[in-house]
């Protein structure tokens, strides 16, 4: 970490160290970025060999499945074995031995997806700072990685997963280049077991002017201002040009060690490889108009993959958004207006905008962990304010899946996905529905958790 | 003497806590016209309307009497006049197909720090319970507005948690776009704020070099500010029960100096004044009751009472209400243990529990949090319901004329497009006192007009944004709204009100 802090001269000269690096690659005809490649691999290979018993083969009957990415199945059956989803619809083989599990009268679901929080990077959120990993020092931070501090063993794992979401994005936050977010799938007794995808994108707070919004925000834009604002631009603009010279000159020495000079081995620049190639998205945090529009005209520049984070005025960028491809992971459907003069339901409304214009988005709590049960309930609300039910579904299941790459993997019923499946009594958006049943990773989950346990203790106590 | 008239006054009557300031409160009222354009503001809606209301044909959630289908309800000068089928109204009355619509009471929030001006805290002190909530009100708090929206109508405003006895409390109803005046809850008891823990005892506060913690630090410095306080209260009404006792045949005396720290006190022993307690852990909730027991008072509330859950029992038997967070935890260490089964817990154990916001941006969804709790712990629909209806009306004391559909009853109430248990539905209507204070419909035709005069104001000279690009910054007019999703309560780590 202690690199991300290097005085700025270091940072001039190792760039100007690299720039001659790449030069020289540029000599050598660059076809194959195989070490870049290697990397990439590494940082996505999957769960560690799992500690806890495998997953079996469970045969569920009878109910309604809700596939996400198809039409729904009535009276459907859905297979789950080796972790997997195995089959799926009314006329399926049935491995022997199955267990079997009678859901007439009830509905399956994939498992939900948070494509935004910190969970298992912080316990609680004030006066117990030992339990806070969310934030490093420094603003460039991009081998920070949330993976590595995400503990198995917070409490608010098991609470948020017996409420339906199976998976999701933890991030680190602070800086301008936060770190890298993890994506997570709920069960498991390691952190390796938890990240499915350790490394799964980089996280940016882009630089504004302000802190934060409605008069305090707005009232702070003065040139000064704007101008440090622009000066971390360019750092951030600096700093990503050097990883994609690191990158050329990496994969230049690999090819040619004899005739190509090594280059020293950089963490921080090595951990930006992946972005600055457009192999992994960037998670860019910006809620006002005019630092989505900087965002997203940044990324372009620099040839990133942005999915815009937070997004609480997206809904007025949403014509440019969805001329630029750009998703939106939106996290203020339960926020207060950003303006005293906003219509009430301006923020309840923007799942609904964005849909109608086209552009790709995910609804999030963008919680800290205890409260991202919340995820299907937010969704629910944006159907009161406008947006199908169908979409408030695919908004925290399939779309978050896709922005983050891993819809091969997650974020429906098919067969071939990982067997995340909640059995639910009644709409999975209604907070008066029950999970009844849960598997992640085909492994059946046991509805219990910190809050179950404390009601079991005290309920009876007269 | 004249003094001594007031003050025997105070002492001898139960009065509206409006009615004991009138005079200040004169002085201290905002023009209803001042107001900000901002949110829809109601000009047009919020006039007096008068006359009558007929909503037809919609499912009536009574709370009180059950679920009634296809039903009409008619508003009569403010009041419930008929609930029933096939109800009819004067030939002027504003007639609403409710058709398919769900119809349930206003909700009532009964922990909010809404429209209370500037600081919710004033910290000095252990004991601040000579300040008053109603001295601070700002009718133009546009997240009124964003409240009814939500199908709430009342509020009891809370003085902040920072000390061991509080400030006193206001109980109101949203008459957003009225005046000040017309805001207090006609005949609501007085209340005050009692708070233990963490925020009394300044845990999470950081201290500035140089400057000295204010006692007290620990849960036994809590208990002991609270006997020391209520022990002085007891001298303090002693002293006046002899000079009245003796001034009946000795006219000559002076009367003892007049305490106003400890009048509200003394109002709270005679049990004129209702004591709602901040309060997280199991063991301070049980050493409330002990000292509420110990000088003859009770509690009227227990407010986030998160481990209520167990000690429902003894919170039961002291007659207590509970006031709590649907699942809010985590957020501090005595949060840790909060489970989100705790309402349903404590309404088993026959516990008066309402679902309450503590924040202006959870008070617009206070249907959602009383839903969640038929999922944890399995209470029925009408049970969840009275959680945010019925219960908290209790807690306030103004169980007589709103929390329920009932014949006889304030019109306050609102028209949902579904049933209000339900995420997906939202609010059309909603009256208080059988005026229409926000209506969806009249919200979406004032929107274009609103739009054109924030384009004015922003195209005006002084506003101009210094560059191009992005929208130009808006300038605060007047007060900051204190727009925040903390939780007020116990918005810690940036300074949060109710410290």
């Amino acid at each position: 970490m202690t690199t991300t802090h290097a005085p700025r001269l270091l940072r001039r000269t190792r760039a100007g160290r690299l720039a001659l690096i790449a030069l020289s690659a540029a000599l050598v005809v660059v076809v194959l970025p195989t070490l870049a490649r290697d990397a990439r691999a590494q940082d996505t290979v999957g769960p560690a060999p799992s500690e806890m018993a495998p997953p079996g083969a469970f045969v569920i009957r009878g109910a309604r499945i809700v596939t996400v990415s198809g039409p729904d199945i009535e009276n459907g059956t859905l297979v789950l074995r080796n972790g997997r989803i195995e089959a799926v619809g009314t006329n399926v083989n049935v491995p022997a031995g199955a267990t079997e599990i009678d859901a007439r009268g009830l509905l399956v679901y994939p498992g939900l997806i948070d494509a935004e929080t910190n969970l298992g990077l912080g316990e609680i959120s004030s006066g117990a700072p030992g339990t806070l990993d969310t934030t490093e020092l420094g603003d460039m931070n991009p081998n920070a990685q949330a993976w590595v501090a995400v503990n198995p063993h917070t409490s608010h794992l098991e609470v948020t997963r017996v409420a339906g979401v199976t998976s999701v994005v933890s991030m680190p936050q602070g800086g301008v280049v936060s770190g890298q977010a993890a994506f997570l799938n709920l069960a498991g007794t390691t952190q390796r077991e938890l990240a499915i995808v350790p490394t799964v994108a980089l996280v940016i707070d882009y630089p504004r002017v302000g802190g934060g919004f409605g008069f305090g925000g707005g009232a702070a834009v003065t040139p000064e201002a704007l101008t440090a604002r622009d000066r971390r631009v360019d750092e951030l603009r600096r700093m990503l040009r050097d990883a994609e010279a690191y990158g050329r000159a990496a994969d230049a020495y690999r090819r040619d060690p004899k005739a190509v000079p090594r280059p020293d081995t950089d963490l921080v620049l090595a951990a930006l490889v992946p972005y600055v190639r457009g192999e992994r998205p960037v998670m860019f945090r910006a809620d006002r108009e005019r630092d989505i529009r900087a965002a997203v005209g940044f990324a372009e520049e620099m040839k990133l993959r942005p999915v815009v984070v937070g997004g609480s005025e997206a809904w007025k960028v949403a014509t440019f958004l969805k001329e630029k491809n750009v998703p939106v992971i939106f996290d203020a459907m339960w926020g207060l207006p950003l303006r005293e003069d906003d219509p009430y339901d301006t923020l309840y409304e923007s799942p609904a905008k964005l849909q109608q214009a086209g552009v790709r988005f995910a609804i999030s709590t963008g919680d800290g962990g205890a409260h991202v049960r919340d995820l299907p309930f937010q969704a629910g609300m944006a159907v009161a304010f406008g947006l199908p039910k169908d979409e408030a579904l695919k908004s925290i299941t399939l779309y978050p899946a896709q922005m983050m790459g891993v819809a091969d993997r997650v974020g429906s019923i098919e067969a071939g996905k990982l067997a995340n499946i909640v059995v639910t009594d009644g709409d999975i958006l209604d907070a008066r529905t029950n999970v009844r049943h849960l598997f992640i990773g085909g492994r059946q989950i046991p509805l219990v958790s910190r809050h179950t346990v404390l009601y079991e203790q005290s309920k009876d106590r007269p | 003497m004249r003094r001594l008239t007031a003050l025997a006054i105070c002492l001898a009557l139960t009065l509206s806590w409006w009615g004991a300031s009138g005079a200040r409160a004169q002085q201290t009222q905002r023009s209803g016209g001042a107001q900000r354009s901002g949110g829809a503001a109601t000009t047009t809606t919020a006039a007096a309307q008068g006359g009558e209301t007929l909503i037809k044909g919609a499912t009536v959630l009574t709370v009180t009497k059950g679920r009634l289908e296809n039903t009409d309800v008619l508003i009569r000068n403010g009041k419930i006049a008929g609930v029933g089928p096939g109800l009819r109204a004067g030939a002027s009355a504003r007639v609403i197909d409710a058709a398919g619509k769900f119809v349930m009471p206003g909700i009532i929030d009964a922990h909010s720090h809404a429209m209370i001006d500037g600081s919710v805290n004033e910290c000095t002190l252990s004991v601040t319970s000579m300040t008053r909530v109603q001295d601070v009100l700002n009718p133009t708090d546009v997240n009124l507005y964003r409240h009814l929206a939500g199908g709430v109508t009342s509020l009891l405003l809370l003085h902040g948690s920072c000390n061991a006895i509080g400030g006193q409390s206001a109980t109101v109803k949203i008459k957003y776009g009225r005046p000040l005046a017309e805001f207090p809850f006609p005949g609501a008891p007085p209340g005050i704020k009692f708070a233990l823990g963490e925020n009394p005892k300044r845990t999470n506060q950081p201290t500035a070099p140089g400057q000295q913690r204010r006692y007290p630090a620990t849960r036994m410095g809590v208990e002991e500010v609270i006997r020391q306080a209520f022990t002085r209260a007891r001298d303090y009404r002693a002293a006046w029960d002899e000079y009245r006792a003796a001034s009946r045949t000795n006219k000559s005396l002076f009367p003892p100096r007049r305490d106003l720290q400890l009048e509200p006190l003394v109002e709270i022993l005679e049990g004129k004044r209702y004591v709602h307690a901040h309060s997280y852990r199991a063991d301070e909730i049980l050493m409330l009751i002990g000292i509420a027991d110990e000088f003859g008072f009770k509690i009227r509330t227990f407010q986030h009472v998160l481990e209520g859950y167990k000690v429902a029992g003894e919170i039961a038997r002291h007659g207590a209400g509970a006031s709590s967070f649907a699942d809010f935890w985590s957020y501090k260490m005595e949060a840790y243990d909060a489970i989100p089964y705790n309402a349903a817990i404590m309404t088993r154990h026959g516990v008066n529990v309402s679902i309450n916001s503590d924040s202006s941006e959870r008070a617009r969804r206070l249907n959602v949090d009383a839903a969640k709790m038929m999922k944890y712990g399995g209470l029925t629909e009408e049970e969840a319901l009275k959680l945010i209806t019925w219960n908290p009306a209790w807690q306030l004391g103004i169980q007589e004329r709103v929390g329920s559909i009932e014949v006889g009853k304030d019109a306050d109430l609102a028209i949902w497009t579904g049933h209000p248990l339900s995420t997906m539905s939202r609010v059309e209507t909603t009256f208080v006192d059988g005026d229409i204070f926000f209506d969806r419909n009249l919200d979406f035709a004032r929107r274009n007009a609103l739009e054109g005069e924030r384009k004015a104001l922003e195209g005006a000279e002084p506003n101009r944004a210094p560059t191009q690009g992005g929208t130009p910054p808006t300038a605060p007019r007047g007060r900051p709204s204190r727009a925040s999703d903390a939780h007020d309560d116990d918005q810690i780590i940036d300074g949060g009100d109710d410290q």
